[in-house]
């Protein structure tokens, strides 16, 4: 194996592995934000326990979140030391900018984990999440403005080889970054509310049935529900960027080949690269032109108009739909659950919908996953489109598989440790031992 | 003052800022760890991890501010160092991680266990003499550029009288940093038995600093005999560091103004630092890259500098509400509030 496809197997094992945490890093603290902020409207301890419980786990998430991000941080430039060289001229104002933002909420998040009982009154403590939502969620904007300029590269020119011309505020608010924004941070609030749901529906489905985890179960899918759905906007969004600016990833992800308007979305099937038909797929007729241009009448430009070089590989498609899947089940389910909340209420804790939810969290990961994969493989051969293949940012060391097997024992290490750090911390401090040590009580089932 | 030169003082400022914190950091869990298995445990323990607890991921932000700012205001030696760099930059980079990660897992997990705390007390310090020989290469002589191949030299960076030296010197300095701190925290937070046992380190430390500086002196004067002339032509910074440490070291004998006593320890590095620093000028990477070549188009260097001066309004009211809440708020120091 050469430098080219080492470097590409390090760095997207590296990225899949930072962005489970950099997503929960982004999304958790929203979710404490939203149960301390209830706690004191409503006056229920219960909430603030939530927020507080969370807090703790977050705090072991974050850490790796923290040295995986540095990681990614260092190692564009080990394995692609020519990308930086071109784009760090257009793109560092934000990474630059990355770094304060993440100062900010690490500054804030150590004040708010050490004060809970600190201050006379609530709002006090309540006060210091807010900059640490906007940390966090600001470092995720920045970062994605980095990654959607290499999708649609904007703010300078190229004159004989030289960058001329440089704007960083039109390379920082390039084409794709309002949609790419706008989908991260849904997608990422809406894990996170998945996640901390599945926990929840776990605890309930080992025995646990008290208010405590009836009320976070509630808050987690109702907000997951929110974010569900703003995220299925973002989707759309994104769709119609990528028809205009980057329409070479949107046809691969639908294997639509001929530029035609009442384009047909394609789900699922098997392709015959040789004739380009697709059999025992689901075709939707006119869907993908309405994804493109809301209106059937809409030209989607096809794989066929751009040279075969330049061309992501097609699997990604598989990618992009399950994605889509995965996305639309949990807003059924979340959805679903806000029915039966309300004029079901025995079913709220059948255990065939418990154990749904149990999986919501996983599969809510896994489209982020698959989501990362389509967006980075959808871009190949590019680096920067348009401009530099990854092929000739890539670094010409040839050390490049000693430090992979390195790497790769670190993310085994530190994915074992700290799943294994918050299982005991989620068994050893009980919601039941907690309350009874703050003074809380709880209501059991039927009680 | 030309963007280069404001560029490289900002970035020089932060690596400086780096090496205080991170060495407070460093040795700390060196410290501790120490602590804990000569049975000291109880006498420092509350000592380091009511300083740590809070601040420690804000000191891996200072390093990563450094990287982003140097990719930032000189992508030519993003290029440079990225190829030369991919395995010692490697090691360093799993080393922090190890030490950041196992940092978290053993002071937020339910049990304290023993190898999580070993783990992050030794990588302490062997992230510093990492990264020392990271600032050793900049110093020429270990990469070069051939057909325009660029190679690190690494069995002559590990074999060289002058990396070694460097290695000791990064070795030493920050147990010298961190239990000259410490002695002066404990001693805010009223720990008698405490800031005794640290007052003592940091002693025990001081001198070899100085002689690891003069080690490093010499052998400069035979790796690099340009930059020796040019660090002798700014000799007054180092006098002045040593005049600094003196009066530290006078301040722990004498057991007065330990407050005093920290900051000349700090001053000491500062002038050595800002010496080092200067004399290395206009070099990034000897004989490669210079400021002037190597330097970012003017408007992302302005843009750079804006963002730095209104990163700055933010941060620094932050960080001043960090300080005041634990590292000078009289009742935290002496662990009478609620964890």
């Amino acid at each position: 194996m050469d430098a080219y496809m080492q470097s590409r197997i390090l760095i997207g094992t590296t990225l899949a592995f930072h962005i489970i945490y950099a997503t929960v890093g982004v999304g958790i603290p929203v979710m404490m934000l939203i149960a301390e902020w209830i706690g004191i409207r409503k006056n229920d301890p219960h909430y603030t326990l939530m927020a507080r419980r969370w807090a703790r786990g977050y705090t072991v998430t974050v850490a790796v979140g923290v040295v995986t991000g540095t990681i990614v941080g260092f190692m564009l430039s080990l394995l692609y030391p020519g990308f930086m060289r071109l784009a760090g001229q257009m793109i560092s104002l934000p990474l630059f900018m990355e770094t304060f933002a993440f100062f900010f909420e690490a500054i804030f998040l150590g004040i708010y984990l050490y004060t809970w009982d600190r201050f006379k009154k609530p709002i006090t403590h309540f006060l210091l999440i807010i900059p640490v939502v906007i940390g966090s969620s600001a470092s995720a904007f920045f970062i994605t403005t980095v990654n959607a300029f290499m999708n649609s590269p904007a703010g300078f020119r190229l004159e004989n080889g030289e960058v001329v011309d440089v704007n960083p505020i039109q390379a920082m608010f390039n084409p794709a970054t309002p949609s790419a924004v706008f989908h991260v941070l849904t997608s990422a609030y809406m894990t996170s509310a998945f996640v901390l749901a599945s926990i929840a529906a776990w605890f309930i489905l080992r025995g646990k049935r008290n208010d405590y985890y009836k009320k976070a179960l509630r808050l987690t899918m109702v907000w997951g529900l929110i974010f569900s759905f703003a995220t299925s906007i973002a989707g759309d969004v994104s769709g119609k960027f990528l028809a205009k600016y980057q329409p070479e990833k949107l046809a691969a992800a639908e294997w639509h080949f001929e530029t035609k308007s009442h384009a047909e979305l394609i789900f699922g099937g098997v392709l015959d690269p040789e004739t380009q038909e697709v059999k025992w797929a689901i075709k939707i007729p006119n869907a993908l032109s309405i994804l493109a241009g809301n209106s059937p009448d809409t030209v989607v430009i096809g794989l066929n108009d751009f040279p075969k070089d330049e061309l992501p590989p097609l699997f990604v498609h598989y990618l992009f739909d399950a994605m889509v899947a995965i996305g639309s089940f949990l807003t059924a389910l979340s959805a679903a659950y806000l029915v039966i909340m309300k004029w079901k209420k025995s079913w709220e804790w059948s255990k065939f919908f418990l154990v749904l939810i149990v999986w919501a969290g996983p599969l809510s990961m896994l489209a982020i996953e698959f989501g990362w994969i389509y967006a980075e493989i959808g871009r190949q051969p590019w680096i920067v489109r348009g401009f530099m293949k990854v092929i000739e940012a890539t670094t010409t060391s040839t050390e490049v598989g000693e430090v992979m097997a390195m790497f790769f024992s670190l993310y085994a290490i530190l994915g074992i440790v700290s799943t294994i750090v918050l299982i005991r911390i989620a068994k050893k401090v009980t919601v039941e031992g907690e309350a009874e040590k703050q003074g809380i009580a709880l209501l059991k089932e039927g009680e | 003052m030309s963007l280069e030169l404001i560029g490289i003082t900002v970035l020089w400022l932060f690596l400086y800022g780096y090496v205080i914190i991170a060495s407070i950091d460093f040795g700390a869990g060196f410290f501790s760890y120490y602590g804990r298995i000569t049975g000291k445990e109880g006498v420092i323990s509350a000592i380091i991890t009511r300083y740590l607890s809070p601040v420690w991921e804000v000191t891996n932000v200072f390093l990563v501010f450094f990287y982003v700012g140097l990719v930032g205001f000189f992508p030519d030696i993003a290029y440079y160092f990225g190829i030369a760099l991919l395995v010692p930059g490697s090691i360093a980079l799993v080393l922090l991680s190890f030490r950041g990660a196992f940092y978290a897992f053993d002071h937020y997990g339910t049990k304290r266990i023993q190898l999580f705390h070993f783990l992050y007390g030794a990588s302490g310090l062997f992230i510093p003499a990492s990264l020392a020989t990271l600032l050793t290469i900049s110093e020429g002589g270990f990469i070069i550029e051939k057909n325009g191949e660029v190679r690190l030299l690494m069995w002559k960076l590990l074999t060289s009288p002058y990396s070694m030296g460097v290695v000791i010197l990064a070795l030493v300095s920050v147990l010298f940093i961190s239990a000259s701190f410490l002695a002066y925290y404990a001693n805010r937070a009223e720990d008698k038995e405490a800031e005794e046992l640290l007052r003592w380190w940091a002693l025990f430390w001081s001198l070899p600093t100085i002689l690891a500086s003069f080690i490093v002196f010499v052998t400069l004067y035979q790796h690099n005999p340009e930059h020796f002339e040019s660090m002798l032509n700014h000799q007054m910074y180092f006098i002045l560091s040593l005049l600094f440490f003196l009066n530290a070291l006078r301040l722990l004998i004498l057991k007065r103004s330990y407050g005093w006593m920290f900051v000349s320890v700090a001053l000491q590095f500062f002038t050595a630092f800002f010496g080092y620093g200067k004399s290395h000028l206009p070099y990034l990477l000897y004989p490669y890259v210079t400021i002037h070549e190597g330097v970012t188009n003017p408007i992302m260097g302005q843009a750079l500098i804006t963002a730095f001066v209104f990163g700055l309004l933010l941060l620094i009211p932050s960080i001043y509400l960090l300080l005041r809440l634990f590292l000078f708020n009289a009742d935290y120091l002496k662990g009478k509030t609620a964890k």
